[in-house]
């Protein structure tokens, strides 16, 4: 699938859902992140019509937030905590270890297109630390050995 | 029927605990024994999650942790009568950990069915909604004001002065804001009341609304919160259908609505103006004030932004009234405060006690001292923007004013521990970083002072001009507390200066001196 190609109508859906309610543009962006996976570019005039907003304002408000991306995710994004709590349990050497294993940095996309990385700062599971979440799955006391097992797990679960 | 509890908290989820309710059914239907399995919130033992618990004639019994493996043996040493096994813990609130605690604002969490409305009536659910319908508006402000509530957001305003001014600033429409947008490391008692109890959030909220005349509630929640965001929809759709939300709250004619907007992680959002930009659909950046949210706020009108813990607290106050409140804590800080512990400790959780105990009964009566077995050398308070805090301190009482008098701060109640391998310049530099990320841009010193902090605390790290920078980098803490726009760029030098200021050899300065 190229960067280009998504679902039209879908977007055109949530928009029309969405867009009588008071401050309707983070839902808008949110239901269309939940259908199709993210924000394409090109929908931007779209939503800026049906807002009666500037193009401008609609890219400064995706482009501001951590959690909208404008280009496809992996299969499944990897979201790990970067916070202190984490740290004070050795999430720098699980970070290592996972950008290794996973062969990419934070923003990137494994070749297989299975996982996406992104940093995340708390996932309010600082007793369990150090955290990470797969999907709406939160993992807690995560370790280099635990992070292989669920990794290879959703591969073969995928395959 | 036995009852069974294994919670449904994405913690306890985290740990396994979705394959242990599922291997208890499959094994209690293998051996014909007819449970009930309830799916509770997590008592906040988090060192013993999954923590699964019986209910008996001599109450419920605790065991924990328990893995899937754990399931046939539990059974087959007779758990569900509440026997003896390795896992057993006893009655659970014979647990000291939690038999010492004193909890107001956690009372259900745990103990019910988060998402079962009867389970919260039969529990002394809005007995205080009940009782709020009975009293004309300014009663109820007097009452959460004589309760002495502060709120648990950071800034520790008075939760009464703030809902007197929106309920004496006339206008059509008012609003209340649940700030659930807790992205505060070490912080997670937002999570929990909105996973495991989430009626006495839209109970407060709903009390709230008859106070000040809102009709309309926004919960602003993180989006990092799928759990929490689940929890809250259900219960919300649930009091709307018993009449407990909706136009004609308990036949009384008032009216509230109440809808749960997400965030899209960004930090400063946790800052009430952002908060509001945000919930308009716009970026969230800060507003200057005046005007306070309380006379213009969300959409230009009256607002009500607090806490999810402030929220949460109302219910009780209004049940069992403010005075009952007050008698707990110490000083100004009345009640009790939601205390989280996290990092590197033995038994990481939640303790809700009143305001009043100190650092180290918290660290080492209730945590047991560090998850290593290392010492702890610092431990940070009220999030990444409180200061890190060195052994000579931690006599201190958690009250906001001992706290503030020693430049800490005590805020949401966070408490992140870390042991003697922590690198202290590591952690000041990530505090800059954070807030270089985290800045919404629109004042200098937040925007630029970040980055350029950054670059200074390499430079001192790197030993360049250690003396120069380290002058220079004070200078840049003041220039941060003094002129930024709110909290972010205004609270960062708590961390930084504080790691310098107790860690000084973190930062070489003791190879400073020895050279002068």
């Amino acid at each position: 699938m190229t960067q280009t190609e998504w679902d039209r109508d879908a977007v055109t859906e949530v928009i029309e859902q969405k867009k009588s309610m008071p401050g309707a543009l983070l839902p808008i962006l949110h239901g269309i992140q939940d259908r199709i996976g993210f924000i394409p570019e090109d929908a931007v005039p779209q939503i800026a019509k049906a807002l009666n907003l500037s193009r401008a304002e609609v890219h400064g408000v995706i482009s501001f937030y951590h959690y909208f991306r404008t280009t496809p995710p992996g299969k499944r994004t990897i979201h790990l905590c970067r916070a202190e709590s984490c740290q004070a349990m050795n999430s720098e050497a699980l970070e290592a270890h996972i950008k290794t294993r996973l062969g990419i940095d934070y923003h990137e996309t494994t070749a297989d297109g299975a996982f996406s990385l992104e940093p995340v700062y708390c996932l309010g599971n600082c007793a369990c630390s150090p955290s990470m979440m797969i999907g709406h799955e939160v993992h807690g006391r995560v370790t280099p050995q635990s992070f292989d097992a669920i990794v290879n797990e959703l591969r073969e679960f995928a395959a | 029927m036995t009852t069974v509890y294994v919670p449904r908290d994405s913690s306890a989820l985290g740990l396994g605990a979705e394959r242990v309710a599922g291997a208890i059914q499959m094994e209690a239907a293998k051996r014909n024994l007819p449970i009930d399995l309830v799916r509770n919130g997590s008592r906040g033992l988090y060192w013993l999650e999954p923590l699964v618990e019986v209910a008996t004639p001599a109450g419920r019994i605790a065991y924990g942790p328990v893995q899937p493996g754990d399931v046939a043996g539990l059974f087959d040493a007779g758990f569900l009568e509440g026997k003896a096994h390795p896992l057993c813990l006893g009655a659970t609130e014979e647990i000291p950990y939690l038999k010492n605690q004193e909890r107001l604002t956690f009372a259900r969490v745990g103990i019910t069915d988060p998402v079962s409305l009867d389970d919260y009536l039969a529990h002394d659910g809005y007995r205080g909604l009940r009782n709020a319908l009975g009293l004309d508006p300014a009663a109820i402000v007097e009452e959460v004001t004589a309760s002495g509530l502060r709120g648990r957001g950071g800034a520790a305003f008075p939760t009464g002065i703030k809902w007197r001014t929106v309920l004496n600033t006339p206008a059509e429409q008012k609003y209340i804001v649940c700030n659930a947008d807790e992205g505060d490391s070490g912080t997670f008692s937002d999570r929990m009341i909105m996973e495991g109890d989430p009626f006495v959030l839209i109970e407060g909220m709903t009390i709230a609304g008859l106070a000040v005349g809102a009709t309309q509630g926004y919960i602003y929640l993180r989006v990092e919160y799928p759990h929490a965001d689940a929890a809250l929809n259900q219960a919300i759709a649930a009091a709307l259908e018993a009449g407990y939300l909706g136009d004609d709250i308990l036949g009384s004619g008032r009216r509230f609505h109440l809808e749960v907007r997400l965030g899209a992680g960004a930090y400063v959002c946790g800052e009430e103006t952002a908060l509001m930009e945000s919930i308009e659909g716009k970026r969230g950046m800060v507003r200057f004030k005046p005007p306070l949210p309380a006379i213009e706020g969300l959409f230009g009108q009256p607002t009500v932004v607090n806490n999810v813990i402030s929220l949460a607290s109302v219910p009780i106050i209004l049940d069992k009234g403010g005075k009952y409140y007050a008698d707990y804590g110490m000083g100004r800080s009345r009640g009790t405060l939601p205390l989280q512990l996290a990092g590197n400790v033995k038994r990481p959780g939640l303790i809700e006690k009143a305001f009043g105990m100190t650092l180290r009964e918290l660290l080492y009566d209730y945590g047991g001292g560090s998850a290593s077995g290392r010492p702890i050398r610092a431990v940070q308070v009220g999030g990444p923007l409180g200061s890190f805090m060195p052994e000579s301190q931690f006599d201190t009482p958690l009250d906001y004013e001992a706290f503030s008098a020693i430049w800490a701060v005590l805020g949401h109640g966070g408490v992140v521990v870390f042991d003697d391998t922590v690198d202290m310049a590591k952690m000041a530099r990530y505090a800059m970083e954070f807030c270089a990320i985290e800045s919404c841009g629109k004042c200098t010193p937040c925007r630029i002072g970040s980055t350029r902090g950054v670059e200074v605390i390499d430079r001192i790290i790197d030993d360049q001009d250690r003396a120069k920078n380290l002058a220079l980098l004070r200078d840049l803490g003041d220039t941060m507390l003094a002129g930024s726009l709110c909290a972010l760029g205004g609270m960062t030098p708590y961390p930084v200066l504080s790691a310098l200021n107790h860690f000084p050899e973190d930062f070489g300065e003791k190879s400073v001196a020895q050279v002068a």
